[in-house]
Parts: structure tokens; C-alpha cells; sequence
């Protein structure tokens, strides 16, 4: 009885309040007015939206032009987290393998280009890359080619500047879950005669696992979003769910394709955060990185 | 193992090397007297980039003076709103807990872009005027889901009774918290907040959507000039951020490493 009273009168309910106002003013109903604007048709004028109710603007989506884009999305995403996994994966393991104290230098040193923004980190890129920067101007002195490359405005640097951004998501990952493992299982398959090759196929990459699908999710997810990418490294033909979006909010002011668009974006993500959690993943994991 | 040391160093040497390229570049580069914004000829050492910076000729460090406010009023609002939501879901068992949890942590794993296009269409729905306010709101929205699982984690490894134990001496609800939860989890708090600052800093999507005519951030400053053509004070800039960044750690590192010899 007594417990009880302490129950009610522990003021977790104000506690708890403010954020659960926050959280449905600000997530809940934005994510909600997405929804009901990719469900609206658009006015007349072409400004505002009306709330008539249409699924034009997801029929929309299946014009050909628009499922190139998304399918350039997937395709970017897919060869981006593949990168990501082969050249991460390698280095959180040996990472993982450094005596402590290597070991917390390399961690730092993974972690410091975090402290510069994003687009300086993207602007160097593109000083490497231009017709006269450094990258060209070794190569012609080399005498490896006598023409300056074309390097910056294509989908390969694209690829490289997402590569380049979201490596340190495969990295960590991989490292802590290659750190935490049992490394006596290892031995022990040794010890039974198996190679160190098989012994790192059938005991070390599945005890990583969640590791490296942990790593792939925060690498696919925001890789299909980051419109600026491809906006700064990219050519013309280089568009993307992400610019796309931002081109019909911004320029055709086309709000409710736009949000159709998010709609298909967030189920997208939703059905990779589902796989991950279907395969023993936690969410706190992915939104603490 | 030993025979094998050279090629793993090798390895990591090669990834570090290119993670650190544009990083130094763009280092270099803001000491190129070149003024053309189209070519990137290094023509020889100059500051001049520095001081046109400090005459704010392009307004970076007015963006710059913007972003730091709004990362501020940021990081204070989330972090009483995280805090004060973890404390309170650690206490009871609410019906819908998990719904708000994970509701919660949703704008920390939503593509950015998603966030960006809501804020953008509701602020425009409601009629909130563009600017600093609605950057406030949205970016406080991103950065309350890293204060409230920094701080949760923290309460997890916090022994629950203790609270209860100052109640049953007589303190009261405020004060048991004030004086026995709040100190408990204070590294928490302290660690998510610089995260939620870092967070709001950083951010060019979101702050890109929902900025308004007078209000700049660094990240959207930076941005537009970039888009513009080559812009030398942008790396004067960067390096100056980048060298505060490095004396706080070392500064930081010095006073444990002097608090570390003084408890021994």
C-alpha cells in the first residue's frame, strides 16, 4: 500500500512530460504531416497543397525517370556500404588486434576528422580532385598521364566522398564486436588443425557479424540521404532520392511528391533498421553512433 | 604475429593517410596567395586569406557566431528535456514507454533529409517565421534522442535505491534528486550535452530546410560558398577551428594528466 503511494507520488509522470510533449509536437506530428502531405494534391497555383486526397503522388514515383533515380540511390548505398565493409572492416579488425595503447591512438585518430564539418572534409576533396589541384598535377609531373583527368563531377567521386564520410560508422562497429570476442574460440579451431584462414571464416566473421551488420546499416541508411555529396562532387547525371527531394521541395516547390518521396525513403530505411533488428541488432546502438 | 606487424601498420598507415589528405589540404591551401575563385594554382605563402577573414569580408564568422549560439540554446534545452525523460522512464513502468522511446530516439535514425522536408512543411503550415527559432526547435529535436541515451546508460548503472534511500530520510523529491540522482549521472548528462553541441554544430541538412533570411549557420555558410566557386577563407577558417579543437584536447589531456599525478 505504502509502495503504492511512493508509486504515484514519485513525479516521474512531470519528469517524463516535457520530452513526451517535445517528442509528439516535433516527431510525431511532423512525420505525420509528411504522410498526410504525400496523400494531398497539389494547388493550382502550384504554392500550396489542398487536401484532397490522391495517391498520384506515389503514382508518380513509377515514372521511369524517378525509378532510375531511386534505383542510382540503391545503387550508390549498396556500392558505398561495400566499400565501407571491405576497407572498415580490415581496419577495425587489426584495430582491434594493436596493443592497448596503439590502440587508443588509432581511436583517436579515426575520431578527430569527425571534429571538422562534414563539408570542409568534402571541400578538400574537391581541391584534390579539380583539373589543376594536387591529385592531376602529381600525376602529370609523374608522367603517368599527359592529360589532366577528369576526376571531380563524377559518380565516382561521389562514391569516394560517401566513402570517405561514413567509413569511421564501419570502423567502430566492427572494431568493438571483432574487441569482445572470445578469442580462445579461435585457438581452439586452431588447435583442432583448421587453417588461419578457415579459422577466420568459420569462427572470427560470424562471431563479428553483428558487428559488421550493425556497420552496414548506419552506412546504407544515411547514404541514401546525403544530398550534399553529390551536389559537390557529382555531375549533372549524378541525382539521387536525396537531390531529388531537395530539388522539389526547394525548386519545383512540389511538396507533396516531395513528401511521397520521403514516405518511400523512410520505408526504405525502416525495412533495413527491421532486417537489422530481426537479426538481433538494438536500435540504441545505431542512434548512439 | 611479429612477422605480420609491418603489413597490418602498413595497412592502417595507407587509410589514415587518405582520411587526413583533404584535412591537410584544405590546411595548406588557406596559406595559398592565389585570390582566382576558379583555379586552385598554389602560388605561393600568404596570410592574406586570415585577414579577410577577420575583416568578415564573406560573413563567416558572423555564421560562425550564429552557429555557436544555436548550438548552445540547443544542446541547454535538450539536454533538461533528455535528462529530466530518462530519469523519469527509469522510474516507472509508463504504459506507453516503449512507443515514446522509440519515438524519441526516431529523429537520430531517420535520414536527415526526412526530418529537414517535415520541419520545413509544418514551420511553413503553422506559420512560424524562418530564423533562429525554428532552428532552436529542430535542432533541439535531433539532439534530445544522444542526451537521453547517454544519460540512460548512465542510470542503468546507477544503483536505484539510492534516491529512495534520501527520500526515506526525509529528503524531498527535488532535493533527492538535486543531491543524490542529479551528481550520479552528471558525467552522462556533461557527455551528452558536448555530443548534442558537437551534433548541432555539425549539421547542414536540417539547419539548410529550416534557416531563414538574417539567420546563417556556419555549415549552410560554408556551403553556399563552396557551391560558388573556390573560397580560400572557408580553409582559413577550417584551420583555425581545427587548431582550437586540438589545443582544448591538449589542454584538456594536460589537466588529467595533472590531476592523475596529484590523487597518486
Amino acid at each position: 500500500m505504502k509502495k503504492q503511494m511512493r508509486k504515484k507520488r514519485d513525479g516521474a509522470f512531470w519528469l517524463v512530460a516535457p520530452m513526451a510533449i517535445w517528442t509528439i509536437l516535433f516527431v510525431l506530428a511532423t512525420l505525420g504531416y509528411i504522410l498526410y502531405l504525400s496523400f494531398s494534391t497539389r494547388a493550382e497555383n502550384g504554392m500550396g497543397v489542398t487536401a484532397q486526397f490522391t495517391l498520384d503522388n506515389y503514382l508518380k514515383i513509377l515514372n521511369p525517370s524517378y525509378l532510375k533515380v531511386l534505383g542510382n540511390s540503391l545503387k550508390l548505398a549498396a556500392i558505398t556500404t561495400i566499400i565501407c565493409l571491405l576497407v572498415g572492416y580490415p581496419f577495425g579488425y587489426l584495430m582491434a588486434k594493436a596493443s592497448p595503447k596503439r590502440r587508443a591512438v588509432l581511436m583517436l585518430l579515426v575520431i578527430v576528422p569527425f571534429w571538422t564539418n562534414a563539408l570542409v572534409r568534402v571541400y578538400g576533396w574537391r581541391i584534390l580532385l579539380m583539373g589543376d589541384g594536387p591529385v592531376n598535377t602529381f600525376l602529370l609531373t609523374l608522367g603517368v598521364i599527359d592529360q589532366p583527368l577528369k576526376l571531380l563531377n563524377t559518380f565516382g567521386a561521389v562514391v569516394l566522398g560517401m566513402v570517405y564520410a561514413l567509413l569511421p560508422f564501419m570502423i567502430l562497429p566492427t572494431y568493438s564486436s571483432v574487441e569482445k570476442m572470445d578469442w580462445t574460440l579461435v585457438e581452439a579451431s586452431r588447435d583442432m588443425g583448421s587453417s588461419p584462414l578457415r579459422a577466420f571464416v568459420t569462427v572470427t566473421l560470424p562471431l563479428t557479424a553483428p558487428g559488421m551488420l550493425a556497420g552496414c546499416v548506419l552506412t546504407f541508411v544515411p547514404s541514401i540521404g546525403l544530398f550534399f555529396m553529390s551536389d559537390l562532387l557529382g555531375g549533372s547525371n549524378d541525382v539521387f532520392l536525396g537531390n531529388l527531394i531537395n530539388d522539389q521541395l526547394l525548386k519545383s516547390r512540389d511538396w507533396p511528391f516531395a513528401a511521397a518521396l520521403s514516405v518511400v525513403m523512410m520505408l526504405l530505411t525502416s525495412l533495413f533498421l527491421w532486417i537489422y533488428r530481426r537479426a538481433g541488432g538494438k536500435a540504441e546502438n545505431i542512434a548512439a553512433l | 604475429m611479429k612477422k605480420n606487424g609491418w603489413r597490418s601498420f602498413l595497412y592502417l598507415g595507407m587509410v589514415l593517410i587518405l582520411m587526413y589528405l583533404p584535412i591537410i589540404v584544405t590546411v595548406l591551401y588557406s596559406f595559398n596567395a592565389n585570390t582566382s575563385r576558379f583555379t586552385f594554382q598554389f602560388t605561393g605563402f600568404s596570410l592574406q586569406h586570415y585577414k579577410a577573414l577577420l575583416a568578415d569580408t564573406n560573413g563567416l564568422l558572423d555564421a560562425l557566431w550564429q552557429s555557436l549560439q544555436l548550438a548552445l540554446y540547443s544542446c541547454l534545452i535538450s539536454a533538461v528535456l533528455g535528462t529530466l525523460g530518462a530519469v523519469g522512464m527509469a522510474r516507472r513502468k509508463f504504459r506507453f514507454a516503449g512507443a515514446l522511446e522509440g519515438l524519441a530516439l526516431l529523429p537520430a535514425m531517420t535520414p536527415e533529409i526526412i526530418m529537414a522536408m517535415g520541419f520545413l512543411a509544418i514551420f511553413t503550415a503553422v506559420g512560424l517565421p524562418f530564423g533562429m527559432l525554428t532552428l532552436v526547435l529542430a535542432h533541439v529535436t535531433f539532439c534530445v534522442p544522444y542526451i537521453y541515451i547517454v544519460v540512460k546508460g548512465r542510470l542503468a548503472g546507477m544503483d536505484p535505491d539510492l534516491p529512495n534511500a534520501a527520500r526515506d530520510l526525509g529528503a524531498s523529491p527535488m532535493r533527492a534528486f538535486c543531491s543524490v540522482t542529479l551528481p550520479l549521472i552528471f558525467p552522462g548528462v556533461l557527455s551528452g550535452t558536448l555530443l548534442a553541441f558537437a551534433m548541432s554544430m555539425d549539421d547542414f541538412v536540417i539547419s539548410f530546410f529550416v534557416t531563414g533570411p538574417g539567420t546563417t549557420t556556419l555549415p549552410v555558410k560554408i556551403y553556399s560558398s563552396v557551391r560558388m566557386g573556390v573560397s580560400l577563407q572557408v580553409n582559413a577558417l577550417s584551420t583555425l577551428m581545427l587548431g582550437t579543437v586540438f589545443l582544448l584536447m591538449a589542454l584538456f589531456r594536460l589537466l588529467r594528466r595533472r590531476r592523475a599525478v596529484q590523487t597518486t
